[in-house]
């Protein structure tokens, strides 16, 4: 008996220590590259940035995405819901069973009313919490969502303005805050607006983690949700801090002010090695093109000028420039995605071919094509546009390509991105740089693609026009079986780069540094992490 | 005086009109569009539309500007486009946070200058008036995001004995004066300190220089007045002007540096500008630059009165 007591004694420490990191560990300090703290009320600003740390740790959404993984693309999973299917007889009509037992922060409980009421936040303007200010930040991410009705306690039923299938990926956007504690807020408050503003001071969600401390502009503090739903956060705390500077991120981490940097710049990324601080990346559904216009005024009309420009840029060397942080773009989505389908032109560097196809289209390094492009000096998610957009222009002349550049402010450029190049703000413009995200179809192929998308309507800035587009998007909009959905959209995807309707140039490859202390980090193929795995050592 | 004060403060009236319609205006004439603050870039027309709508952007501009107007001047300097947070509650805790890095840096700035500059004035053409000249010169030249970028380098990354950013381990909202918070203001302080210090020195140099020449200066030495009891005549002479200068670049300091603030992540008025006008946040820029603007007349006004006070010669209309 004695000798067991003191096997256990001298087991117990070892013990304790295994199981730690499932145990609340630690304060995780994160330096995030926006100005301000993303907005809390559910419905984040700031880009994808704010669905990451103030979107996803505090709130859940009916689908999510599989953040759980670095070695494969991530996908939608369940989230709030558990399951869901498109009604056979009507195909507007969408089922979401939803997951039981799940509270919000303020324990008040999750089901259908809290769906319908978290629907009506952004689609009804005639509902007593409807909230301008999220409708920009919401129904963008989900074009053809329209309403919501109770169907049971547990299920819901959420209708389209068309047929699709792209809807429970779109839904990751849609985060659910507590009904009951907006109304608590709303009790005190002497206005709807006034109310959505109390409740982002003090939110309530689903998620993983609580906000339990918020200085606007300075800090958030959340602290880990033991009352979750799902597996539980490693870390106790985590402390977003809006650092905007690259410079200042990279000292900050540096002297031990925080444990976490989005974003390091390049040039900083040997010094941080050399400090031991941990660099992690991976390719992100991100794409950073130049995005030509079709009207027959511009050179870019001519499929055979687009494969030129796909074929003469060497991505390896702009890969070089950048210290190894981007993955050449081949297309929107790599070989091996689920979307990228099988394109028959293959892009790559070939510099002969290249300058073979701008021979066929009447043009050479006597006669050279001139290209205008509008792009921008900075921005989000722009990774390092003028050293980039100057690498490409240098490297084009040497197959006969003349590059203008156009640089503008990224806001303006924003801007002109809905306009066209058709109009005035396009100022002459054969092609625009603006970086986009390929997490969902909609955003990543429809909006560029779809005859119906052109501007002003959306971001189809080049005013492609093409009946055999608009079919491909009908198909894949149509197919509500995933494995049919992402044949049709890997069909898509094929016929884009067969045509070349984007100059494919860069994936970033998100960045982030981190100390050493720092254990349990995934860095999944995507825009978003889990907070859920980092802990302190 | 007391007329003199009415005048001043009804002069700000139209002064705060006019910067108020320049800055909308700006903003308007400004490429970019101002949804971008509330939707995303990829949001489709109809949601852009909208928002434009609910947000009341879709008016014509004078009305939009006479709304504005009308709530500032019942004291509702309106909400962010970006975040819909009360403009002067953000406003507010900025101001108080620029307000103490700009009288960190005036303290360290002007009697750095004055002392520099007196010496260098009084021991003009030695080498005490070359080293202080050096260094005025090297303070107004020297960039100051810089020298910021430099000091973090230095102190904090490679030294770690100061903080590189924040304003304070809790942030500024519970800033107290003990040393775990006064140490996150002391690289931004004398980063930001260094232009005030050069042309105060200079200006302090030129005047006492100027006044030690005067004949008043022969008569007090012929008085057999002591050097230290001449040095406070000409103190005395030499304040009103010395004081016209600190107190302009007093406002410039509270104004905030944006690259300073920026830096350092300094959450001051700077810093509130700084993204306010990436983001197109139309009535955070407007309702910062009209308080900022009013603060900079204010204090014109009491370095006014101050130098009156001073020099009896100097007389108001």
């Amino acid at each position: 008996m004695r000798l067991r007591h003191m096997l256990m004694a001298a087991l117990l420490p070892a013990a304790l220590l295994a199981s730690q990191p499932a145990a609340a560990q630690g304060t995780i300090r994160i330096g995030m590259t926006a100005a301000d703290i993303p907005l809390t009320h559910g419905q984040p600003d700031q880009g994808f940035e704010g669905n990451r740390f103030t979107g996803i740790p505090l709130y859940d959404a009916l689908t999510a995405w599989d953040l759980s993984r670095a070695d494969r693309p991530s996908t939608v999973q369940p989230g709030l819901a558990l399951s869901w299917e498109s009604d056979a007889t009507d195909r507007t009509r969408w089922i979401f069973r939803l997951r039981p037992g799940v509270s919000f922060h303020d324990g008040s409980p999750f089901n259908a009313d809290a769906v319908v009421w978290n629907v009506r936040k952004v689609l009804d303007r005639e509902a007593p919490h409807y909230d301008p200010r999220q409708v920009g930040l919401t129904a963008s991410r989900m074009p053809t969502l329209r309403r919501a009705e109770k169907v049971d306690d547990m299920t819901v039923a959420l209708f389209t303005s068309e047929p699709d299938s792209l809807l429970p990926i779109n839904l990751t956007n849609l985060f659910m805050a507590s009904p009951t504690h907006w109304e608590r807020m709303r009790a005190n408050a002497a206005s709807a607006e006034a109310a959505w503003n109390a409740f982002a001071a003090s939110p309530s969600g689903t998620g993983p983690f609580r906000l339990t401390r918020f200085v606007p502009r300075e800090r958030a503090e959340m602290t880990r949700n033991d009352a979750y739903w799902g597996e539980k956060a490693r870390a106790e705390r985590i402390v977003l801090l809006p650092i905007p500077e690259a410079n200042a991120r990279t000292a900050a981490l540096l002297s031990g002010q925080v444990d976490w940097i989005e974003a390091p710049s390049p040039d900083a990324v040997p010094q941080l090695r050399a400090r031991q601080m941990q660099i992690a990346s991976n390719p992100q559904p991100h794409v950073w093109p130049w995005q030509p216009c079709f009207l027959p005024s511009s050179p870019l009309s001519d499929v055979r000028v687009r494969r030129a420009l796909n074929l003469a840029i060497d991505r390896e060397g702009l890969r070089t420039l950048l210290g190894g942080m981007m993955q050449p773009a081949l297309g929107t989505y790599p070989a091996g995605h689920p979307w990228a389908g099988t394109p028959s032109f293959q892009i790559r560097t070939d510099k002969a071919e290249a300058r073979r196809l701008l021979a066929e289209a009447g043009f050479s390094p006597q006669r050279p094509v001139t290209i205008k492009v509008q792009i921008s000096a900075s921005g989000s998610g722009q990774m390092q546009p003028l050293p980039m957009n100057e690498f490409i222009q240098q490297d084009l002349r040497s197959v006969g390509i003349n590059i203008e550049f156009d640089v503008i402010e990224w806001n303006a450029l924003f801007t002109n991105w809905r306009n066209g190049c058709g109009h005035a703000s396009a100022r002459g413009a054969h092609a625009i740089n603006v970086s986009f995200s390929a997490m969902d179809p909609f955003f990543s192929l429809v909006r560029f693609w779809d005859s119906k998308m052109a501007a002003p309507v959306s971001n189809n800035w080049g005013m492609f026009n093409d009946p055999r587009f608009d079919r491909l998007v009908s198909e894949a909009r149509n197919a509500f079986e995933p494995a049919a959905r992402d044949a049709a959209l890997g069909r898509l995807h094929a016929a884009g780069v067969d045509e070349a309707l984007f100059i494919w140039i860069a994936h970033d490859v998100g960045p982030r540094a981190m100390s050493p202390r720092v254990r349990g980090h995934v860095q999944p193929q995507s825009w978003f992490v889990d907070l859920r795995l980092p802990f302190i050592q | 005086m007391l007329v003199y004060l009415v005048k001043r403060v009804l002069y700000a009236i139209p002064i705060a009109l006019a910067v108020g319609f320049v800055c909308f205006m700006l903003v308007q004439i400004a490429p970019g569009d101002p949804i971008n603050a509330i939707v995303p870039p990829d949001a489709p027309q109809e949601v852009v539309e909208q928002v434009r709508r609910d947000y009341g952007l879709d008016k014509p501009l004078p009305v939009q500007f006479a709304l504005w107007l009308g709530k500032v001047v019942q004291g509702d300097l309106g909400r962010s486009l970006a975040t819909g947070r009360p403009v002067w509650g953000d406003l507010s805790s900025a101001i108080g946070n620029t307000l103490t890095l700009a009288l960190a840096a005036s303290l360290i700035g002007f009697v750095l200058g004055c002392v520099l500059g007196g010496l260098a004035g009084t021991f003009r053409g030695s080498i005490l008036d070359r080293v202080a000249t050096t260094f005025a010169v090297a303070g107004v030249s020297v960039p100051h995001y810089w020298l910021g970028m430099v000091l973090v380098v230095v102190f904090a990354v490679q030294l770690p004995w100061l903080p590189a950013m924040g304003a304070g381990p809790g942030g500024s909202a519970d800033w107290v004066w003990d040393w775990a918070h006064i140490q996150h203001l002391v690289l931004p302080a004398i980063t930001l300190s260094v232009i005030p210090m050069g042309i105060v020195t200079r200006t302090v140099r030129g005047i006492i220089a100027e006044i030690m020449n005067q004949e008043f200066v022969v008569a007090l030495r012929g008085k057999g007045l002591t050097r230290f009891a001449i040095f406070l005549h000409v103190v005395k002479n030499a304040a009103p002007n010395a004081l016209a200068v600190m107190g302009l670049q007093l406002g410039y300091l509270m104004g905030g540096s944006i690259l300073v603030e920026t830096v350092f992540s300094w959450p001051g008025t700077g810093l509130l500008l700084n993204s306010a006008i990436f983001q197109r946040d139309m009535p955070v820029l407007q309702g910062t630059i009209l308080v900022l603007a009013m603060f900079f007349v204010a204090l014109n006004l009491f370095v006014d009165l101050i130098q009156t006070t001073l020099d009896p010669r100097i007389k108001r209309a």
